[in-house]
């Protein structure tokens, strides 16, 4: 099977508090995952799970305490940051902090065609530029001579996609696009991200909270807890038959926008989350209701239920 | 039941628009415009609408929090206090401060905000609890402040601590403790559960539902996640442009939206179980300083026939507890609602 980008084994820890109480934090911790060509493959979690982290660790902003990251084949060398840039290309949180409120959209444009000498003349630069917006419903007109303020924050995040296309990219980082923007025009970028993948056959690593999202544009998904990857597999195994107990209550706590659908029952929520990251065994373990003793001492390895992948004790009798 | 004697919050035609000195012309922006609302007693009511649209002014009408550059223009706000309407802006600030907390109380977005970073959870307690009720006794506010945590579930040690400690949910829940201390008649929300985790996020609106339960009181939700609403909101109303262009039960809100707005923001939401394409509202969100002509949706709308350029339409009943304010549905009346 062809593999664009392949994470094998990418692990962070996070150092915190001073010489006399210091606590070593694993924001991400032994995680092995890949992404086809042509594919909108999500990460999703809540916030201090790590997914974050490991997409800044493949766009090259931090650096990984061990483990590889294979682009089209290639390892990533240390020192060599260039590797990524043109065939890997990222998209923000918050269009409004992506773009310099003081500087003209369109200069971010011109920047990109410099720094990677895509065009020979300014005509042909702009006819690029245009060539790009139009794939994301603008055009060079709507942009040329106007400030960030100008824009809405949905338009923000398509030029910001548009940007990101210059370059021709394979995969494309997308860390929560749609969560700073209005739910009404939500749809209006992802349905954006799946015209990329048919048509333009670009790869994304899609980066969220939103599960409702992923369910409508990805085709695989891992859901991360507290720095490990609890569950992946394709969107229909992992979101509409989820088999850890942590994928079940993330399931069960969207508010889905269906009145048939409402909430059933209560649930615990942790106190701190320090405590959860420097538990033995499985993290999950403090809160999970089909806890067992195995749970709080060993780690659990990853099984394969049904073709998705499970870390949980539950499924020890399927093999591994 | 009657539902006329059980409205304990209304508006009446409410405009409330901010006046903004720019090199020295007046800027207005018309935040909240020609508003009927009339909120029950024991009712869940949610306002869902994008950003931008007015919803956090028109909280502020309603928690009498009206303070220059935001000017109520026209239309009143009024409170059923033990039986008798009384008109909010005949109150004076002495009889506002006490009605806040005690009948009317907020629970903002961030909870950073509210709680002091530098003093102990107990300590913003103790401030509060003095400050509204007279206590005697040095341990009383703070027994008072451990008895209403235990009865909302939350752990007391909180209290010893600081902000910074507790996680982002927790925070959250404290502040609503906090706002229901005195157990008021009004509870006002404005997104308390934007920015939380979604597993978090359920447990501060379980922690809601059971505070409302018990109090028997109402909450006002302001909150674009339509998913919220539908889990919560007995009632809701979608608010477009400073406007409320439909009112209706949650439940027929959802399956039978009939502004064309409505139907987009419903329509717009994926759903687990169904990849059929959906659309985003086309366009975007009109700016407040610079509202269109007639029904301020028009350029956004499939259906735009040349009336709605030029008019705004009233409020029609398409059934007893549903109204919407289009012109596909009829000319409507306005005035005192419900």
């Amino acid at each position: 099977m062809e593999k664009l980008l392949e994470v094998e084994h990418l692990t962070k820890t996070f150092t915190l508090g001073s010489v006399i109480s210091r606590v070593r934090i694993t924001a991400v911790d032994d995680i092995s995952f890949y992404i086809k060509p042509a594919e909108i493959f999500a990460l999703a979690g809540e916030s201090g799970c790590g997914k974050s982290t490991t997409a800044r660790i493949i766009m090259g902003f931090e650096h990984a305490t061990s483990g590889t990251i294979i682009h089209s084949g290639k390892k990533e060398a240390k020192n060599e940051k260039v590797w990524f840039t043109e065939g890997i290309q990222a998209i923000f949180q918050d269009p409004f902090a992506t773009f310099n409120p003081l500087r003209m959209v369109e200069r971010y444009f011109f920047e990109t065609i410099q720094n990677y000498k895509l065009a020979k003349s300014k005509r042909e630069a702009i006819e690029r530029i245009d060539a790009k917006l139009r794939l994301v419903g603008l055009t060079y007109e709507d942009l040329a001579g106007k400030y960030p303020s100008e824009f809405s924050g949905g338009q923000l995040q398509r030029i910001s996609i548009a940007r990101a296309l210059l370059t021709d990219p394979q995969l494309i980082i997308a860390d929560e696009p749609v969560s700073m923007v209005d739910a009404s025009l939500r749809m209006s970028i992802v349905n954006l991200f799946k015209r990329l993948r048919d048509e333009l056959g670009v790869s994304v690593l899609y980066i969220t909270h939103d599960l409702a999202t992923a369910y409508y544009v990805c085709d695989r998904i891992a859901i991360m807890f507290r720095g490990k990857i609890v569950e992946m597999g394709t969107v229909e195994q992992v979101l509409m038959a989820p088999k850890h107990p942590y994928t079940q209550l993330l399931r069960a706590s969207i508010p889905e926008a269906d009145t048939a659908h409402r909430w059933q029952g209560e649930i615990r929520l942790s106190d701190t989350e320090q405590d959860e990251y420097l538990r033995q065994g499985c993290r999950f373990a403090g809160r999970c209701p089909m806890v067992m003793d195995v749970c709080r001492r060993v780690t659990p390895p990853q099984f394969d239920v049904d073709g998705a992948l499970v870390a949980c004790h539950l499924y020890a009798e399927t093999k591994q | 039941m009657s539902m006329k004697n059980n409205t304990i919050l209304r508006t009446e035609r409410l405009h409330a628009h901010y006046i903004l000195d720019v090199y020295g012309k007046a800027k207005v922006i018309k935040a909240v415009n020609d508003v009927d609302l009339a909120i029950q007693e024991d009712e869940i009511y949610g306002i869902a609408g994008e950003s931008g649209c007015g919803k956090s002014t028109l909280l502020k009408a309603l928690a009498a929090a009206v303070e220059p550059p935001l000017r109520i223009i026209s239309g009143r706000v009024t409170y059923r206090i033990a039986g008798v309407e009384v008109d909010v802006s005949t109150l004076t600030q002495e009889e506002k401060r006490k009605l806040r907390m005690e009948y009317i109380a907020y629970v903002p977005q961030g909870s950073m905000s509210v709680l002091n970073p530098v003093s102990r959870i107990r300590n913003t307690y103790r401030d509060f609890i003095e400050s509204h009720i007279s206590v005697h006794q040095k341990g009383e506010a703070f027994a008072l402040a451990k008895e209403h945590l235990t009865e909302l579930g939350l752990p007391v040690k909180i209290l010893d601590a600081y902000p910074h400690q507790l996680s982002g949910g927790m925070r959250q829940r404290v502040t609503i403790a906090l706002a229901t201390l005195l157990k008021p008649r009004i509870i006002i929300g404005d997104e308390p559960t934007t920015a939380l985790d979604v597993v978090v996020q359920r447990g501060v609106v379980q922690l809601l539902k059971d505070v409302q339960a018990k109090l028997k009181n109402t909450i006002v939700l302001v909150t674009h996640d339509m998913g919220v609403h539908a889990n919560i909101a007995d009632r809701i109303g979608i608010m477009y442009a400073g406007k409320i262009v439909e009112e209706a039960p949650t439940e027929k809100i959802f399956s039978a939206p009939t502004h064309p707005y409505t139907h987009y923001l419903i329509n717009s939401l994926p759903k687990f179980g169904d990849k059929s394409p959906r659309e985003s509202v086309p366009g975007s969100p009109p700016s407040l300083a610079n509202l269109p002509t007639g029904c301020p949706f028009h350029p956004r709308c499939p259906h735009v026939m040349d009336i709605c350029k030029q008019e705004m339409p009233g409020y029609t009943q398409v059934a007893s507890t549903h109204k919407v304010a289009c012109w596909l549905v009829g000319e409507g009346t306005h005035g005192k609602a419900a």
